[in-house]
């Protein structure tokens, strides 16, 4: 079973929920920059969750299926079309052999993710299908899908019952913003004014923004308790002795602009963090396109903790529902 | 030294052993990593070590964050009373130094550099007090190096040399990191070399390339095909300077399977090295007269 890349988009890479194990070389877990919303995918066509599907990023691809298929398209709104029909995204729909699906200009949010039952069936490396392509590993041939790249799929298990995921149990993108933050790390290299100040600002996402990290620009620079710089740092006050980066860390390179490391993280470098984003809002960074206004919010770790549960009862909510 | 705990969010815990680099602030980052590993603790998903801190990602389902810092704490007194000794290995490096290649790259990127007038080497090299480039080669490839992190993207090994501290090479980044620099170039920036193992973004300056593949995801090169990474924390590296004919020659019979770097097996004793670094240094350099 396959299909074929007729127009490959803006940028489509075979995704899975990553590579876990190998950060302490340099090779981050990667994996689908909204988890949530490939996990449903696969949920809605019968796929384990961690089955490898697309991740496209503001602009769909072009697929030409050579063989009968169930498929699903979650994350992004995003209009969808089979050979000029419309489709409903959230939901999962058969596909004949022969079919082309296309889809519409983005709506909201910045990453769809599109499920086919069996799942890709690209050879794994390093345990897991997900594309990085700055280490050209993974996916298809270690890159981003092109025209007349022909994708293998694997068998699906059993007959797959069309599933919709009832619009109640959808989140939607809240406005403005909110990014949660736990402050931590070199969050005492800033003095308390700035500290303050970074919180109140509003910032915008820079047009860098993409699997490696996310920018924002907008906000004030942030100023740095006083001090002689270690040995070995390097003579700015953003530099430090390079060390290991969290996913989620906040960095802010010469003090200016907030690097938010997301799925293909550089696992370190020799930038301060000031902390970093909770994990339950690390799939609502990978929907925010350039420009979109954000806040960032400070928690404790009590409350990361339970928007964390949070995540899974409502993950967990939805699972029950497609069973 | 004085050790700092850090969450990371909510998934990770940093432990810096000190701001500054040093070879004890890394002995005990790798003691207190090493001891965290072979406890097995239920949870942990990595240990990243680093030059001189390391950091662990963990499931907080399975463990508190409160009971995981506590683990990691404890490891702190072992750490403490740990050999710092290691069996590694030393490998020559060979540095085509003032290549073509990133000296392109260097001219691209000029505006971005502290120093737009001269090169990353003629700067470098001034800022260190050395009256010329060459004498400045001199001193970076002299001594060995010690690979004290391996991270960033894909293999690059971050690389500390085994002088004293009055003899350290120290540079700034680049002001603004360039988005490009060639595969295999020999970077430096605080006080660290590097090999870019893959092309790509980069801030450290540039002073020469190697033409030993560092990383190969698809494991065809001869050295890499029991696995894709060739670096690992702890490895000693010597710089052998050469030439464009030799560097041709060497990327030939990488690209054609047949090369082998020159490897041998060494200790490495942080005491013995602190007591006697010249003598410990011809030691390490010796056994490589032996391959």
């Amino acid at each position: 079973m396959t299909f074929e890349v007729i127009k490959p988009g803006l940028l489509t890479t075979i995704q899975d929920l990553g590579r876990p194990g190998y950060f302490h070389l340099g090779i981050p877990e990667g994996g689908a920059m909204d988890r949530a919303a490939l996990r449903i995918a696969n949920m809605l066509v019968g796929n384990p969750e961690d089955a490898a599907g697309l991740e496209a990023v503001f602009m769909g691809p072009e697929l030409k299926f050579n063989d009968d298929a169930v498929i699903a398209i979650t994350g992004a709104e995003m209009p969808v079309f089979l050979d000029g029909e419309a489709r409903s995204g959230w939901a999962s729909f058969p596909v004949r052999a022969g079919q082309t699906l296309k889809f519409g200009f983005l709506k909201t949010g910045a990453r769809i993710y599109i499920a086919i039952a069996g799942g890709i069936d690209t050879p794994p490396a390093l345990g897991s299908r997900s594309t990085y392509p700055i280490g050209a590993l993974g996916g298809f041939e270690g890159r981003a899908l092109a025209a007349g790249d022909v994708v293998p799929v694997g068998t699906p298990a059993t007959d797959t019952p069309a599933r919709t995921l009832d619009q109640s149990l959808l989140l939607q993108l809240p406005k403005p913003v909110e990014l949660r933050v736990l402050p931590g790390l070199y969050w005492h290299r800033l003095t308390e004014a700035s500290q303050a100040q970074f919180f109140d600002d509003e910032w915008k996402v820079a047009p860098e923004a993409d699997r490696m990290g996310y920018r924002f620009r907008g906000g004030n620079p942030v100023e740095f308790v006083e001090r002689e710089q270690p040995f070995g740092a390097g003579s700015d006050p953003s530099n430090i002795v390079d060390g290991c980066y969290s996913y989620g860390s906040i960095q802010i390179p010469g003090g200016t602009e907030p690097i938010v490391l997301h799925r293909d993280a550089v696992s370190g470098g020799g930038y301060f963090t000031i902390g970093a984003i909770i994990s339950a809002d690390m799939d609502l960074i990978g929907q925010l396109q350039p420009n979109t206004t954000v806040r960032f919010r400070q928690v404790d770790m009590p409350a990361a903790l339970n928007a964390r549960h949070a995540r899974s009862a409502r993950l967990e909510k939805i699972r029950s529902a497609l069973r | 030294m004085k050790t700092r705990y850090s969450y990371g969010g909510d998934e990770h815990i940093f432990v810096e052993m000190d701001e500054e680099m040093s070879l004890d602030a890394f002995f005990k980052s790798l003691a207190m990593s090493n001891a965290a590993r072979d406890a097995e603790i239920e949870g942990v998903r990595e240990i990243c070590p680093a030059n001189a801190s390391f950091q662990v990602r963990y499931d907080p389902d399975v463990i508190a964050p409160e009971d995981m810092m506590a683990r990691l704490k404890e490891f702190e007194k072992t750490a403490i009373t740990a050999e710092k000794r290691l069996e590694t290995r030393i490998i020559e490096v060979p540095v085509f130094y003032q290549d073509p290649w990133t000296h392109d790259c260097v001219m691209r990127f000029r505006e971005r550099h502290q120093d737009p007038g001269g090169t990353d080497l003629e700067y470098a090299a001034r800022i260190n007090g050395y009256d010329s480039v060459e004498a400045f080669i001199e001193a970076h490839h002299a001594a060995p190096w010690f690979v004290s992190m391996v991270g960033f993207v894909s293999g690059l090994p971050f690389l500390y040399q085994l002088v004293g501290r009055e003899k350290q090479i120290q540079v700034p980044k680049y002001l603004k990191p360039r988005t490009d620099t060639p595969k295999q170039t020999v970077g430096y920036g605080g006080c660290f070399s590097c090999i870019y193992s893959v092309r790509g973004a980069g801030g450290y300056q540039m002073f020469g390339i190697t033409p030993l593949t560092i990383f190969d995801a698809d494991q065809k090169v001869s050295y890499l095909r029991d696995f894709m990474v060739f670096f690992k924390p702890g490895d000693i590296v010597k710089w052998k300077p050469i030439d464009r004919a030799e560097y041709d020659r060497i990327l030939a019979a990488v690209e054609g399977g047949t090369y082998q770097p020159r490897i041998a097996s060494v200790t490495f004793d942080l005491e013995e090295f602190n007591g006697d670094i010249d003598g410990t240094n011809a030691k390490l350099m010796e056994a490589l007269n032996d391959v």
